[in-house]
């Protein structure tokens, strides 16, 4: 081999390894891009539901109400058979299955949602309104083109008659689409169309407050200790390797401590936003002592020195100079472990948040689910709507962490000073 | 009620500070003394001797309150002719006679929960009522102390900083307590399973079918129950599961993390470099239930489906499946860990090598890797800790039944799978089901322990020998 042919192979090689550490980092970008990608296309049509255009007559015998009732009398009608008269009139059934088969094209709500119409206006008795109506999920994915209709009958969950009422609706443009009011107020529910992450954000925001609340000043306090009073001995290096490996312990593991000490010996409620809190507050200690300290390390002695030089304490060079300057980081640290806190699943669900809440939690103990359980739970359900739901569901959680994400590099970039 | 406590208690102590203040300002005036601190000091000094104590006091108080009189409830209930037969039983009966005391309950009553109700209520309020008398005394008694103090012209910064130096340090023990507290919780459940399961039938077993234990009391096992439970709980099938689902993701982790780590740290323009390692690093940001879903519902149909064209059959919960999207997971800690670890190879090395003539790629291979091999290695490991500890993806998209195999395309499952399947949902609290949850923790948090040990040392060391 001559010099020039193995000036030219090892060129080649330098390409290639080259080549290849741009391909990875092109690997690892493209897997970003495809996750977002499919889960954005997947959940987007959450927001939007697909609603019914359905002519209701509130008539005056079968709701047995007198012009003007009470509201309370409103609430306590029976506005069951009404709903029954309107939705069958919207297509020509010619026995009973065939009506059933019509009804269940509408949610379950639709009584309710009668109601309300007659709530927000009481002078409808013995009109007739035309109501949106939210259609049932299988309706409503069918008409968001995600459930395959050309299967045989048999194999699928809607009926050939189910089909052509929905093709006559369709015809005759009364199928429509709204706002998905129900997704972000209400709790959660066995029918897709009806559940919601209102409960669910509730429990999260109660959960990620009580964790702010307890690790935060903890872990200044701490992280304040070791680096400005703790003198070099075997308690400190102890303590040191303890929160470093605390920091790497499985989250899961946390689940086993909460379950054992505080439900097991402590006995708080199960479910609930307060046990959660704690339990993240435990396990994100660690993980914010650790830039804690990062930022008051940074702070150059200089700040110390000159503040004791004018006759400043120990503590009050440290609260009054040292502290303020390593602020910023120290937030964009505690909003980096609570953006972690956020999106932690495991432990939770060992802590038994995983049961089935529909109702909003009004207080941190009330039983509670959190959106990323939110999101375990939906994605072990069978019914196709719940698909969009959980991408929906992941969505928005990703929203809030990219908030936290960009509010903690702000502070760093905006307020953070530079020594040198 | 505590609350109400914890109120009065910081209005009180905080008006303190006011009055302490003020009087040692007096004090300053007509004594015609020199204060040894600022007068603020001295109201610092008050608020906190006067609030800590009583704070102390009333969470210690409400940590024990329940488990007291719970005891005494039961005593009382046995004393009126209950019969528990165990714990469970015991618990029960506290629960009904707490729903009665609440009006919640709705059932049957008999005269002794009747009795216990009242004995219940009756507790509950000396409690209270001691407990209110406790803390007055306590606040006006540390509060008395405090004041002559003041009035001595006592050394009030010293004395604050002092306290706040040892509330420092108790913040600091937080992260011993952590430990501990995980430690205990862990090793309590699992010596009660290894008491019934033999440690070695449950290392070396090599059959896991943990429901076959279900609803049986581990205190009154039979020999013959237990031979039939012996082989229910082995540990092989999970380590191999957690093992080889790790060892598929560091497959996908550690080529594309290190390449990506290597480029960045040697290659990459400062442009590139900025923008790509935070998009990198929106990976780990990314929660790992989100992982999950996507493994669960987008790649393993996609791999079932591509094994089919080519005539395999493929479980759509599929160890490949979890271990790639896990690998993919892992890619940042691989990248920026090395991406550091090579940064701090000092720039001396480089330019030796370049000075005899070798490119930039011979460089690295030779003389930058070996140099930084040690914090790589280190950087390896703490990423394979994080990939048998994590749940989410395997809970989703991984197999929940116990099979030994090295075929990526059947579906394994791993620790932590198991500890989730076992605790989701009610347990019993005394049945070797739930415990051998807490030995699989406990052997877990062992293995991460160990990792991460060795691979914070290796890092250590490497740091110390360029620095």
């Amino acid at each position: 081999m001559t010099k020039e042919e193995r000036l030219k192979k090892r060129h080649s090689a330098e390409k290639r390894f080259r080549f290849y550490g741009l391909a990875s980092i092109f690997v690892a970008l493209l897997f970003v891009l495809i996750l977002v990608q499919n889960i954005f296309s997947k959940g987007s049509s959450a927001f939007i539901k697909t609603v019914i255009k359905t002519e209701v007559f509130y008539n005056q015998e079968l709701l047995e109400l007198k012009n003007g009732a009470s509201e309370k009398d409103i609430i306590n009608a029976d506005f069951y058979e009404v709903m029954i008269e309107s939705l069958i009139k919207s297509f020509p059934a010619k026995n009973i299955d065939e009506e059933n088969e019509l009804i269940r094209l509408f949610s379950a709500d639709a009584e309710y949602e009668i109601k309300k119409a007659f709530l927000n206006n009481n002078n409808l008795i013995g009109e007739k309104i035309i109501l949106d109506l939210t259609a049932s999920d299988d309706i409503d994915q069918l008409h968001k083109g995600n459930y395959p209709r050309d299967l045989p009958e048999d194999r699928r969950r809607i009926s050939n008659f189910q089909l052509a009422i929905y093709d006559n609706f369709v015809e005759n443009g009364k199928i429509g689409k709204n706002f998905n009011n129900y997704y972000f107020t209400k709790g959660d529910s066995r029918d897709p169309e009806l559940a919601g992450i209102g409960g669910a954000i509730v429990g999260s925001i109660y959960s990620i407050l009580i964790c702010l609340l307890l690790a935060f000043p903890v872990a200044v306090l701490a992280s304040i200790y070791l680096e400005e009073f703790a003198p070099k001995n075997k308690i400190t290096d102890f303590i040191e390797i303890n929160i470093n490996n605390l920091a790497a312990v499985p989250s899961i593991v946390y689940g086993l401590l909460a379950l054992q000490i505080l439900l097991a010996t402590i006995q708080l409620p199960r479910s609930t936003p307060l046990v959660a809190g704690i339990t993240l507050a435990l396990m994100t200690l660690p993980r914010i002592i650790i830039p804690c300290r990062a930022s008051l390390k940074a702070v150059p002695p200089s700040i110390r020195e000159g503040a004791l030089a004018v006759g400043a304490s120990k503590f009050q060079s440290v609260f009054h100079h040292v502290v303020p300057l390593a602020m910023p980081g120290t937030l964009s640290g505690t909003i980096i472990g609570l953006a972690q806190a956020l999106g932690e699943t495991a432990p939770l669900i060992l802590i038994g948040m995983v049961a089935f809440v529909v109702d909003i939690p009004s207080s941190p103990i009330d039983p509670s689910s959190s959106l990323p359980v939110q999101v375990y739970l939906w994605s072990e359900s069978a019914e196709r709507g719940f698909v969009e739901k959980t991408s929906a569901t992941i969505m928005i959680l990703l929203t809030f962490l990219m908030i936290m994400n960009f509010l903690a590099v702000y502070l760093r970039q905006k307020f953070e000073k530079r020594w040198n | 009620m505590n609350l109400v406590l914890i109120f009065l208690i910081i209005i009180f102590s905080s008006s303190l500070f006011f009055y302490g203040r003020s009087k040692t300002k007096s004090l300053a005036i007509s004594g015609n003394i020199k204060l040894n601190a600022l007068p603020k000091f001295y109201g610092y000094y008050l608020v906190l001797w006067c609030s800590i104590p009583a704070l102390v006091f009333l969470l210690i108080w409400s940590l024990f309150e329940p488990v007291i009189i719970k005891s005494i409830i039961i005593d009382t209930a046995a004393k009126q002719g209950a019969i528990f037969n165990d714990k469970n039983e015991a618990n029960l009966v506290y629960e009904k006679i707490k729903a009665i005391h609440l009006g919640t309950y709705v059932g049957e009553l008999d005269s002794i929960l009747k009795e216990s109700a009242l004995a219940y209520a009756k507790f509950i309020n000396i409690f209270a009522n001691s407990k209110v008398v406790l803390i007055f005394g306590i606040i006006i008694a540390s509060t008395l102390y405090s004041l002559k103090k003041i009035k001595n012209n006592n050394k009030a910064r010293d004395d604050v900083e002092v306290i706040l130096k040892g509330l420092l340090f108790v913040s600091s023990l937080i992260a011993i307590l952590t430990t501990l507290g995980i430690i205990l919780s862990l090793l309590f459940e699992s010596i009660k399973f290894f008491s019934v399961i033999n440690i070695f039938d449950y290392l070396f077993g090599t059959n896991w079918s943990p429901q076959r234990a279900f609803v049986r009391d581990a205190s009154s096992i039979t020999l013959a129950e237990y031979q039939d439970l012996k082989d229910a709980f082995g540990f092989v099938p999970l380590i191999a599961g957690t093992g080889f689902i790790a060892f598929l993701a560091m497959l996908v982790a550690v080529p594309v993390g290190l390449f990506s780590g290597i480029y960045m740290a040697e290659y990459a323009s400062l442009r590139v470099r900025r923008f790509s390692k935070p998009v990198i690093e929106i990976l780990a940001g990314i929660p790992t239930v989100v992982y999950g879903f996507f493994a669960a519902l987008t790649v393993g149909p996609f791999f079932r489906q591509v094994g089919e064209n080519f005539g395999l059959t493929v479980s759509s919960e599929s160890a490949l499946a979890a271990g790639l999207i896990m690998g993919i997971m892992i890619i940042p800690y691989v990248s920026s860990l090395s991406d550091d670890v090579i940064n701090s190879v000092p720039q001396s090395l480089r330019d030796g090598s370049y000075a005899v003539g070798a490119t930039k790629s011979e460089t690295i291979k030779k003389v930058v890797i070996p140099a930084a091999l040690p914090g790589i290695i280190g950087s390896i490991l703490l990423a394979v800790s994080r990939a048998i500890g994590e749940t989410m993806i395997v809970v989703m998209a991984a197999g929940l039944a116990a099979n030994l195999t090295i075929n990526p395309l059947e579906s394994t499952t791993t620790i932590t799978t198991q500890i989730v399947m076992i605790l989701v949902g009610d347990q019993e609290f005394d049945s070797p089901k739930t415990q051998s949850a807490f030995a699989l923790g406990l052997t877990l948090f062992i293995a991460t322990l160990i990792l991460n040990f060795i691979a914070q040392r290796a890092v250590k060391k490497y740091r110390e020998k360029y620095d």
